[in-house]
């Protein structure tokens, strides 16, 4: 009996010793391991990410109809324009004799000069008769259509893509001339997407 | 004295009574009515696993018992579309309200919304179903019962201006009110959300919605393997089952990541402003400041969370 018992002792004692041991190990209790859903950051944080504009309309070139083993050969505004007398008082595609004839123009009374650059086609110009690159043409518009820039400066007008949350995903932003082409900025008439067919949608019957 | 009746004649020569021809007819019948009282069940039972039949209420799912239920899910519908889809559950973020602002002078009621709505929130396809609802309105016109929801004309008509009417995600929503089971609740973030797997198809919701934001699923939703959406979430755009309601949850699955509703990006003519309503700095908030906002059917008091406004 009492063999058992310094027996037992001695189990005890090694047993809590090794206990311990290991607890000094490894420094922390187990615990059951379950994941648990990522929360994100809070969304007050500074920004990190940033707002791009999508790429604006590179310098465009007309076609000439022709190819070459590279494709469609294209030339430059200037190619023409540097042998032609720029006029200054055409507001309408529908004057013209030759080149741009089908050209859709309602865009107030603005003549061609008011936003091409007769100095320099390949480019456009301010109303301060200063030269932009095509790319920058939110500059352009913003001089008369200045609410409209208010409320896109402060993501109120104009569509994007990506992250509301800036500090977790950037966005990417439409320019003007992505949805309003700059001759005829009205939207167009479209043809709408079809309408769910649920019941509730049908308009009641005029009796 | 003996009034007991003689044999029937059939009896007797060995023949069946009337009676128990009778008795045969009714009982056959009964069997066969009954056979096809309960061949719904027999319908029920393959489709409705036990984990399923036995799931507890969302909030009452431990982090544990929820990863279970949403690999459940996935590995369903791996079984019955062969897709694999990764089904999320995204939690509110503190310090965030959604809100969602809608400029009705620049939309143009293409649909392209309800569209992308459709794609993104595995719809069904045949019924062509969406949460967001376009509502051709006569100018100077504030009428919902009077807008033409089905129109198929090119646009914009002239004459008229769109409305898109998606949930309006209520401070104090009818629709929660009225579920008899609690499986419609408002999140902190205020999407209102449904447990598709704890709601019983009642439609209370549906009536009690003064916007008409809810769908019922009257049938499985039909959708080809390919153009499943596989980025799911439990509360948002996880194919929903039979029989259960649907809304728009502002498409929480992006959202709460951080990421701008489907709607908004598919807008041509930018006329949404999705935000945090609590955060001074963001484009919702600069709206409600500067611009002239109303919401439908004030007089509810319902305090939607979903505004309108005309450049002024």
């Amino acid at each position: 009996m009492r063999s058992l018992l310094a027996w037992l002792t001695a189990v005890l004692t090694v047993l809590l010793a090794a206990g311990w041991i290991g607890l000094r190990l490894t420094a922390a209790p187990a615990r059951v391991d379950v994941p648990s859903p990522v929360q994100p950051a809070r969304a007050t944080e500074s920004p990190r990410f940033s707002t791009t504009l999508r790429p604006g309309p590179a310098t465009p070139r007309v076609r000439t109809g022709t190819a070459d083993a590279q494709g469609p050969i294209t030339v430059a505004c200037s190619t023409c324009h540097q042998t032609t007398k720029p006029n200054p008082e055409l507001r309408s595609a529908a004057e013209l004799k030759q080149f741009h004839r089908g050209l859709e123009y309602r865009h107030g009374s603005l003549t061609c000069l008011s936003c091409h650059q007769a100095s320099n086609y390949d480019a456009l110009r301010l109303a301060d008769g200063s030269t932009i690159p095509f790319a920058e043409t939110m500059t352009l518009c913003s001089q008369c259509h200045g609410q409209k820039r208010r409320d896109y400066d402060h993501g109120a007008h104009g569509g994007m893509q990506g992250f509301w949350d800036l500090s977790r995903g950037p966005r990417t932003r439409n320019t003007c001339v992505h949805c309003h082409d700059p001759h005829a900025p009205a939207q167009p008439f479209v043809q709408p997407v079809l309408p769910p067919r649920d019941r509730l949608s049908v308009p009641a019957k005029s009796p | 004295m003996s009034t007991s009746p003689a044999p029937a004649p059939e009896a007797a020569a060995g023949g069946v009574s009337r009676r128990t021809v009778l008795k045969g007819l009714g009982a056959t019948l009964g069997l066969a009515a009954y056979a096809k009282a309960i061949a719904p069940l027999t319908e029920w039972a393959p489709s409705t696993s036990i984990d399923e039949f036995l799931q507890r209420h969302y909030k009452e799912l431990s982090p544990l018992d929820l990863r279970v239920v949403l690999q459940r899910l996935e590995r369903e519908a791996k079984q019955e579309y062969g897709v694999d889809v990764r089904i999320s559950d995204l939690k509110a973020q503190p310090g965030v309200k959604f809100g969602y602002a809608l400029n009705l002078s620049v939309c143009n009621g293409c649909r392209k919304c309800a569209e992308a709505c459709h794609l993104e929130n595995n719809h069904d396809r045949p019924s062509h179903n969406s949460y967001i609802r376009v509502f051709e309105m006569s100018r100077g016109s504030m009428d919902l019962e009077k807008g033409n929801a089905h129109y198929t004309h090119p646009v914009k008509q002239p004459d008229k201006y769109y409305l898109p009417v998606q949930c309006q995600q209520c401070e104090h929503p009818p629709c929660v009110d009225v579920c008899p089971v609690e499986a419609t609740w408002k999140e902190p973030d205020g999407i209102v959300v449904v447990d598709y797997n704890w709601c019983i198809g009642c439609r209370y919701c549906e009536a009690a919605c003064p916007y008409h934001a809810r769908r019922f699923n009257w049938e499985k939703p039909k959708i080809a393997p390919e153009e499943i959406n596989r980025d799911q979430g439990y509360l948002s755009n996880r194919v929903r089952p039979q029989g259960v309601m649907e809304k728009c949850t502002f498409c929480l699955h992006r959202t709460r990541a951080g990421r701008l509703p489907a709607c908004l990006e598919a807008c041509p003519t930018g006329a949404r402003v999705f935000g945090n309503l609590l955060d001074p700095q963001s484009e919702i908030r600069w709206v409600l400041e500067h611009k002239r906002i109303f919401i439908l059917k004030e007089e509810l008091g319902l305090k939607p969370q979903f505004f309108y406004f005309f450049d002024a």
